[in-house]
């Protein structure tokens, strides 16, 4: 009995484990294949490059692990980023006031999914899409398909300015993990998100507030959503309707990766990030490697298999 | 000696449900300190009676009293408050979270802050509920790690935590082997002397006369009876149920003499399940196949039917060796295999009678790769009427016939197919004692034309009642052979718990000198 425990805890470390082994492997990889990956500042770069993505992927893990989806976290990322910008552009808002709001427009659109899933009854899968389709075409009818440009140095601050050394999206990313971790172990909230995720109906009756908590997790997704979408236009000093086309992609490789289960109930916001880390590492490595960025897609697809593979045959090690 | 105030008095309940009276005018009453056991057959009204007291299905009329007041039951909230906690059938724990969280869920204590969590206090907590219990189990451990056993200990526990002086117990024993379910009635037994009372809910009458102080019997909605159990004799707890005399539980007709052997198995291995497992079976006859859970009885009738990998030893079918690596292999060598777990495995629960019955000859049936629906319909017709399968037509959706009637639609499946052998694991579990009748005489009926049947079962009585010869297994390997009409269920206990590894038997000695 507790050799069976000890072999299960033994095979659980390795499952959380093997995420960042894979990350290891990989930089192990491309440093032997290109001079260039541990040479100026690259690292420093694939972590800024990739802010946005560990940002979008935090709030998409909340939503996997609740047993739901967030299909429309690019989608609300441009738009958010867009009407931020506009404001300033435009209206002329001080940028704080743009970027309060561009927040709380993320937050309003997340409720909105949120309110579709618990009270229109929608699957979640249904419920995003359609506000994908949603908020992408609000960002080009807002646009009219054209960049926003002029965003300001506080705004760009985020993207490109520094905290001492450190650069701003990385603090900025690290903060949004740091609450997220916090928020899921220490908890009542992070708790019932849990908990729903392994079983509705039983959080139900055990007295847990069950629309409450989709509500605001669904919000939280499209908050952070709005923020990487922020995030990104600061980096790119305009704010473009086609950003974010596929983040959602993105979000989900890495939570999946991160070992989030699809189905809800297990993971964390950690082994997201480490998913992200491996999207973005992947990437970059390609392209010091100067692979063309068609095939690049087919080998992110094939990484993810092999990665989730892995996944399965140490979890039903566990299990066993 | 006058008589106690009843912790729990139902009277007058009626419920409706469109077309269906489903409870009228029911009365049940429970004294603190006593385990009541709760008969009747499936669709007697028991589960409604439950979801009435558990504030699921509101009654329509009548009076629920707690205490000496009369109470309002709206949600399993409003149950849970006064002190009434039910356990079901399917556990209602999160398998990913650990026990700690499991018993404190949505009543987590509070930390510092307004919305933390006093982790230390709810493990502390936690453990103290489950040495309520007896439970010696680390409340960190994740519950999909516990035995089931040990998990519905977890959910006495929470019940327990939550000032629960009345829980119901849906069918508590019927996914438990026999040791643990002596656990489970200890537990019971510790809980009636706190003063707890329990309404225990089984197919297993034999478990009433081990546990129960009472028995309230409904049948077709209304209450047939409520006595001590001390009067009672199971015949009578039957004729209450069932509302005629059914002669005896378990019928055997006496057969003459087995057929030629159909499936031999011969130092069968299937790594970390079975080891070196040889027997015969021989046309018309049904083999029981006894053992505590995870003795490797499903284990071996999956290495059989192709689910498991085998590795070493022979199969033969008729005296010819056959290599059987899938599910496919095995049908087509004349197998069929009906799952412990019917719904998941039997059946394909939002389709209809008819196409459940057929699925597994849809070759023989296709013209051209087309369903032939005039002949896929005579042929579901013509099984529905042979094997007595209560169901409105053809067209009703699997899912809405009682547990009885499905297995038979499993049972009918693989008949299309007329099988050699038929591999039948735990048939009758979750049955009620009506149809179980029924399933063991229609597996008789088969042996009776030269079936060869294999049946897995965890419950003694069945095991020596309706088998004519029975197979022990102990950790993955055979245990003993013993002959039913002279073995006790000590006898295959003992076997089965590996303290001793005889048989008494007439056949084990064909088996030796073979």
């Amino acid at each position: 009995m507790t050799a069976i425990i000890q072999r299960r805890a033994l095979a659980g470390w390795l499952r959380r484990g093997m995420v960042f082994l894979i990350l290891l492997v990989l930089a192990i990889f491309f440093a032997l294949t290109s001079d260039r990956f541990f040479q100026g500042g690259n690292l420093v770069n694939i972590a800024v490059q990739n802010a946005h993505v560990i940002v979008v992927a935090t709030g998409m893990t909340l939503t996997m692990l609740l047993g739901g989806i967030d299909l429309s976290v690019g989608s609300v990322a441009a738009l958010v980023g867009a009407i931020s910008a506009g404001l300033i552009a435009r209206n002329g808002l001080p940028t704080e006031v743009a970027l309060g709001l561009g927040l709380g427009l993320g937050f309003l659109l997340g409720l909105a999914n949120g309110a579709l899933v618990v009270y229109g009854k929608l699957p979640p899968f249904v419920a995003t899409l359609a506000m994908m389709g949603v908020a992408r075409g609000l960002t080009l009818v807002y646009t009219e398909g054209r960049p926003i440009s002029g965003l300001g140095d506080t705004y760009t601050f985020w993207g490109t300015g520094k905290f001492g050394t450190v650069p701003a999206p990385i603090v900025l990313a690290i903060v949004v993990v740091v609450l997220a971790w916090l928020l899921l172990t220490r908890t009542r909230f992070g708790l019932h998100i849990y908990a729903i995720g392994g079983g509705e109906e039983t959080s139900r009756l055990a007295g847990v507030a069950v629309n409450r908590v989709k509500l605001l997790t669904y919000a939280i997704s499209g908050l952070l959503a709005g923020l990487g979408g922020m995030l990104l236009a600061a980096r790119l000093w305009s704010a473009q309707p086609q950003i974010g086309v596929g983040l959602e992609l993105d979000a989900i490789a890495a939570a999946v990766l991160g070992g989030v289960s699809l189905f809800g109930g297990v993971g964390g916001v950690l082994g997201a990030v480490v998913g992200a880390l491996i999207v973005g590492v992947l990437a970059n490595g390609m392209n010091l490697l100067r692979v063309a960025s068609y095939p690049q897609q087919v080998i992110q697809g094939i990484v993810l298999v092999l990665a989730v593979t892995v996944d399965m045959y140490t979890k039903r090690l566990e299990n066993r | 000696m006058a008589e106690p105030q009843p912790l729990l008095h139902m009277r007058h309940i009626t419920k409706t449900f469109p077309g269906v009276r489903a409870l009228n005018d029911v009365e049940l009453v429970v004294y603190p300190g006593e385990i009541l056991a709760l008969l009747g057959e499936n669709g007697a009204g028991k589960s409604t009676l439950m979801k009435a007291l558990n504030g699921v299905f509101p009654p329509d009329s009548g009076e629920i009293v707690w205490n000496g007041q009369p109470v309002a039951i709206h949600s399993p909230h409003d149950a849970q408050a006064l002190g009434i906690s039910m356990i079901h059938q399917e556990l209602a724990l999160i398998p990913y979270l650990d026990a700690g969280k499991n018993i404190y869920l949505g009543r987590e204590p509070r930390g510092p802050l307004p919305g933390l969590i006093d982790w230390g206090r709810l493990y502390v907590q936690a453990r103290e509920q489950l040495q309520r219990v007896r439970l010696e189990v680390d409340p960190r451990v994740p519950v999909r790690q516990l035995p089931l056993a040990q998990q519905q200990m977890v959910e006495v526990a929470k019940a327990l935590s939550l000032d629960a002086r009345l829980i119901v117990m849906d069918e508590p024993t019927s996914s438990l082997t026999e040791r643990e379910v002596e656990t489970l009635f200890e537990q019971m037994r510790l809980l009636r002397a706190q003063g707890v009372a329990i309404i225990f809910i089984t197919h297993r009458l034999d478990e009433i006369f081990q546990v129960a102080d009472r028995v309230t019997v409904l049948r077709d909605g209304e209450l047939v009876g409520s006595e001590p159990i001390a009067g009672l004799t199971e015949e009578r707890i039957i004729r209450l149920m069932v509302g005629r005399e059914v002669s005896a539980m378990f019928e055997r007709p006496e057969r003459a003499q087995t057929g030629a052997v159909v499936l031999e198995v011969e130092g069968v291995s299937s790594p970390g399940a079975i080891q070196d497992i040889s027997f015969k079976l021989h046309r018309g006859e049904v083999l029981g196949l006894a053992g505590l859970v995870g003795a490797g009885r499903t284990e071996l009738a999956e290495t059989i039917f192709g689910v498991r990998p085998a590795s070493g030893g022979t199969i033969r079918l008729d005296g010819q060796p056959v290599a059987i690596r899938r599910p496919a292999q095995a049908i087509q060598h004349g197998i069929g295999f009906v799952p412990e777990d019917r719904k998941a495995q039997g059946l394909f629960l939002r389709m209809n009678v008819g196409a459940n019955i057929v699925m597994a000859l849809l070759r023989q049936l296709c013209r051209w790769g087309v369903i032939q629906h005039a002949r896929a319909e005579k042929m579901g017709s013509e099984f529905v009427e042979r094997l007595d399968i209560r169901t409105p037509s053809l067209q009703q959706r699997v899912r809405n016939l009682s547990g009885g009637n499905q297995q038979k639609v499993v049972i009918a499946k693989w008949l299309t197919r007329e099988p050699k052998v038929l591999i039948l694991d735990e048939p009758t579990r979750g049955i009620d004692v009506g149809a179980k009748a029924e399933i063991h005489r229609l597996m008789h009926q088969l042996a009776g034309r030269g079936v060869g049947i294999l049946m897995i079962s965890s419950e003694l009585p069945e095991v020596l009642g309706v088998s004519d010869r029975v197979l022990v297994m102990h950790e993955g390997r055979l245990a003993g052979e013993f002959d039913p009409r002279r073995a006790t269920q000590d006898d295959i206990m003992s076997a089965a718990t590996g303290s001793n590894p005889a048989g008494n038997g007439s056949t084990s000695r064909e088996a030796t000198l073979q």
